[in-house]
C-alpha cells in the first residue's frame, strides 16, 4: 500500500474515532483560567471513563452573564460565594444531590460555616478554593523607595496618599474590582466593609480617589507577570496569584523578590464554589467532577499546584509543607479572625458601586 | 417587473433584514424592558406565545425610562464624544499611514503586487487578539522598544507608553491599517496612468498631478476605508482595554460595565441603540450629500 493511502486511512480511522468519542458521555466544565493543575483532568478521564470538556474564565461578571442569559451548556460551574448567592435567588442552579457525592466527607467545617452565608445549607454548592485579597509586592524595590519601616503589612501601603507617591515610580496595579476595592477602603476607615448604605460607601470614594493618579493600572491578571518581571512594585491583588508572581520570579531566577501580605486591618476572605447549572446536560456526570475534586489527595494535588487553599479538611495531610505551611496560604486562627466576607449588592447599589468605580477610575 | 430583478433586490434586502433589521428589533425591545434578577435578566419578555396577551403586557410596561436615564448622567455623552473624538484621530492617523502604502503598492511592478498584497492581508492569519498582545511585550517599561532606545542611547529612562492613550493609538492604527489601505488600494490600482501622463504633457507637475487626479479618483476608497476604521472604533473595547490605562474613556466599556457588571441588559440594548443612533444619521446624510453632488456632476 502506498503512504497517501495509509494517511486517507489513517484520517479516516481517526475521524470515526472522534465521532464515537463525541457520542460518549461527556461532562463540561467552566472554571477559573490557571486554576487546576491539568494532569488532574487526564486522572479524572482515566477513572470514569467521561470525556472531559475544561473551559476557563477570567471574571465572575462573565460567568454571572453567561449564566443568566441561559443554556449554558456547562455541567459544572464555579463562580465567587457573592456571586453565587445572587445566581441561586435568580434560579440558575439545581440542588446537589448529596447521595451522588460521598466525599461530602471530607468538607472542612469552618469553611462550610463560612460558605453558608452564600448558601445556607451548601445546599448547592461546595467549596473549591478559598483566598484572601492583599497586597502583593516587590521586596527590594519598596525597601528601597519607602526604607526599611516600610507598611507592607497594613493597608496604610496602598491608601496613604504619602506612600503611593513614592511607589508610583516603582509601579501599582490594583484589581479592576469595586466589590473588593471599596470594602477594602471601607475596613482602611473602620467602616463596616459588608455595608449596603449609600452614605457609608460613599466615604469609599474620598480614599481610591487621593491614589487615583499613583496607580498604573486597574486589572484583574496582568499584575502576576508585572510583579514577575519587575514591571510594578505593589499590587493590590488576590494571594494565589501574587503567589504565582513570586515562584515565576523564582524560576527566572532574576533576582526579584515578591511576597504578599494579609494587613493588619484585616483582608476579604472570598471562596469560589462548585455548582451545577439548572439546565445541565450531564447532572449525573457533574456530580462525579465535583465528588472527584472532592477526594483528599486530588484536593490537595490542585491547591499544590495552584496556592490557593481549599475547603477539604482531609486533604490537609497531602498538602506539600510550602502550602500548608505558608501563612499568606493557611493564615494562622488569629488572621482568620481578621478576616471579612462580603455579600452580594442589589440592583439598585450595584448600580451605584459601578458609577462610583467608573468615577474614580476615569475622574468623570 | 420581471422575477429576475425582483430576485437580484431581494438578496440584499433580506441579508439587512434578517441580519440587521431584526436584531436591532430585539436589542430596542430589550431596551424597553425593566431589569430583573431571572433568566434572562429582563422583563418583560419576548412571549410571542402568549400572542395578543402578550403584546398588550409589552405595551403596558411600555415607558423611556431607560433612555430618560442616559440624560440624567452626563458620564454617557462624556463617553459618546469621547469615542467619536479616538476614532476620528484615529482614522486620520490610519489615512496618512495607509494611504502612502497603498500608493507604493499601486505603483509598484506587476510581479512585486501579489506579494506586497500578500504582506498587507497576512496578519489576518494570526489571531487578533495575541497581535495586541504582541503590543504589551514591544511597549512595556523592559519591552523591545525601550530596550533599543536604551541600547542606542537615545533615553536613559525608559519611556511610559503602554497604558497610555498613545499606546491605544498605536494598536488601533496598526490593526485597522489593512482595512484602510485595500480599499485605497483597489481604486489606485485601477487609475488610467494615461490621465497622469495627459498631465504633465500639458505642463502639470508630478506633484500638481497627484493633487489634481490621482487624490480626487481615490476618493471613493479614501471613504470606504475612512468608514471601515471609523465605525468599528467608536464601539473599540478590546484594545483599549488591553493597551489603554484606566482612564480612557469609551462607550465600549460602559457597555460593558452596563451589561456585565450590572447586569442591566434594558439600559446596556438603549446605551446600544444610541451609539447605533450616533452613527447611522451621520453617515446616511453624508452619503445623500455624496449621491447629490455626483447628480449634479453629470
Amino acid at each position: 500500500m502506498t503512504s497517501p493511502t495509509k494517511n486517507l486511512i489513517g484520517a479516516i480511522a481517526a475521524t470515526l474515532a472522534l465521532t464515537t468519542a463525541a457520542l460518549a458521555e461527556e461532562v463540561r466544565v467552566y472554571n477559573w483560567s490557571d486554576y487546576i493543575d491539568e494532569a488532574l483532568l487526564t486522572k479524572f478521564e482515566a477513572e470514569t471513563g467521561i470525556k472531559l470538556i475544561y473551559d476557563v474564565f477570567d471574571s465572575n461578571e462573565v460567568l454571572e452573564t453567561k449564566l443568566l442569559a441561559g443554556s449554558t451548556g456547562y455541567d459544572v460551574v464555579v463562580p465567587s460565594g457573592t456571586f453565587l448567592s445572587r445566581q441561586i435567588t435568580a434560579g440558575v442552579f439545581q440542588k446537589l444531590d448529596r447521595s451522588k457525592l460521598p466525599n461530602l466527607v471530607n468538607v472542612w467545617d469552618d469553611i462550610a460555616k463560612r460558605t453558608a452565608i452564600y448558601d445556607p445549607g451548601n445546599e448547592y454548592s461546595v467549596n473549591y478554593m478559598w483566598g484572601t485579597t492583599g497586597i502583593g509586592y516587590n521586596v527590594g524595590k519598596v525597601k528601597e523607595v519607602l526604607g526599611d519601616d516600610a507598611p507592607t503589612g497594613s493597608l496604610a501601603l496602598v491608601f496613604d496618599p504619602k506612600n503611593m507617591e513614592k511607589l508610583a515610580a516603582c509601579g501599582v496595579h490594583f484589581l479592576d474590582a469595586p466589590t473588593e476595592l471599596i470594602p477594602a477602603a471601607l475596613r482602611y476607615l473602620g467602616e463596616d466593609p459588608d455595608s449596603k448604605d449609600p452614605a457609608v460607601l460613599e466615604k469609599a470614594r474620598p480614599v481610591l480617589e487621593a491614589v487615583r493618579p499613583f496607580v498604573r493600572k486597574y486589572h484583574n491578571s496582568e499584575y502576576i507577570n508585572a510583579l514577575a518581571n519587575g514591571e510594578i512594585c505593589v499590587a493590590f491583588g488576590w494571594s494565589g496569584d501574587v503567589l504565582q508572581a513570586r515562584d515565576r520570579a523564582a524560576e527566572a531566577n532574576n533576582g526579584i523578590e515578591i511576597a504578599y501580605s494579609i494587613p493588619k486591618e484585616g483582608a476579604l476572605m472570598w471562596f469560589d464554589m462548585m455548582a451545577i447549572p439548572a439546565d445541565a446536560p450531564n447532572v449525573d456526570g457533574a456530580h462525579k467532577f465535583i465528588n472527584f475534586m472532592l477526594d483528599a489527595h486530588n484536593a490537595a494535588d490542585a491547591s499544590n499546584y495552584v496556592y490557593y487553599a481549599n475547603g477539604n479538611k482531609a486533604s490537609q495531610e497531602f498538602l506539600v509543607e510550602d502550602v500548608i505551611g505558608d501563612v499568606a496560604i493557611y493564615p494562622p486562627a488569629e488572621t482568620v479572625k481578621n478576616l471579612y466576607s462580603t455579600t452580594a449588592y442589589d440592583q439598585k447599589v450595584q448600580r451605584l458601586v459601578t458609577r462610583m468605580w467608573t468615577g474614580i477610575k476615569t475622574g468623570n | 417587473m420581471n422575477f429576475r430583478r425582483l430576485f437580484l433586490i431581494a438578496v440584499p434586502y433580506s441579508w439587512l433584514l434578517l441580519l440587521f433589521l431584526v436584531p436591532f428589533g430585539i436589542v430596542l425591545k430589550i431596551s424597553l424592558s425593566d431589569p430583573a434578577l431571572a433568566i434572562p435578566p429582563y422583563v418583560p419578555k419576548f412571549e410571542l406565545a402568549q400572542g395578543w396577551a402578550g403584546i398588550k403586557a409589552m405595551f403596558a410596561a411600555f415607558d423611556l425610562e431607560n433612555f430618560v436615564y442616559l440624560t440624567e448622567d452626563n458620564l454617557y455623552w462624556k463617553a459618546y464624544i469621547s469615542s467619536v473624538q479616538i476614532a476620528l484621530l484615529s482614522m486620520v492617523l490610519t489615512l496618512l499611514v495607509g494611504y502612502p502604502i497603498a500608493y507604493g503598492m499601486a505603483n509598484a511592478s506587476e510581479e512585486w503586487r501579489p506579494t506586497l498584497m500578500m504582506l498587507v492581508i497576512l496578519p489576518f492569519w494570526s489571531s487578533f487578539l495575541i497581535r495586541v498582545y504582541a503590543w504589551i511585550g514591544i511597549l512595556g517599561q523592559n519591552g523591545y522598544l525601550n530596550q533599543l532606545l536604551q541600547a542606542l542611547g537615545i533615553i536613559d529612562e525608559p519611556l511610559v507608553i503602554l497604558n497610555t492613550p498613545i499606546a491605544v493609538y498605536i494598536g488601533i492604527v496598526y490593526t485597522y491599517l489593512p482595512f484602510m489601505v485595500l480599499p485605497i488600494y483597489a481604486t489606485l490600482e485601477k487609475l488610467d496612468g494615461d490621465l497622469l501622463e495627459a498631465a504633465e504633457d500639458l505642463g502639470c507637475s508630478r506633484i500638481k498631478a497627484f493633487w489634481l487626479i490621482t487624490v480626487p479618483l481615490s476618493r471613493p476608497g479614501v471613504i470606504a476605508g475612512c468608514f471601515l476604521v471609523f465605525i468599528p472604533v467608536v464601539g473599540e473595547f478590546v484594545i483599549p482595554s488591553l493597551l489603554g490605562g484606566s482612564r480612557t474613556l469609551m462607550i465600549g466599556k460602559i457597555l460593558w460595565d452596563e451589561f456585565f457588571s450590572n447586569r442591566d441588559w434594558p439600559l446596556a440594548s438603549a446605551v446600544a441603540v444610541i451609539l447605533l443612533l450616533i452613527l447611522i444619521i451621520p453617515i446616511v446624510l453624508f452619503q445623500r450629500q455624496q449621491q447629490r453632488q455626483q447628480e449634479a456632476e453629470r
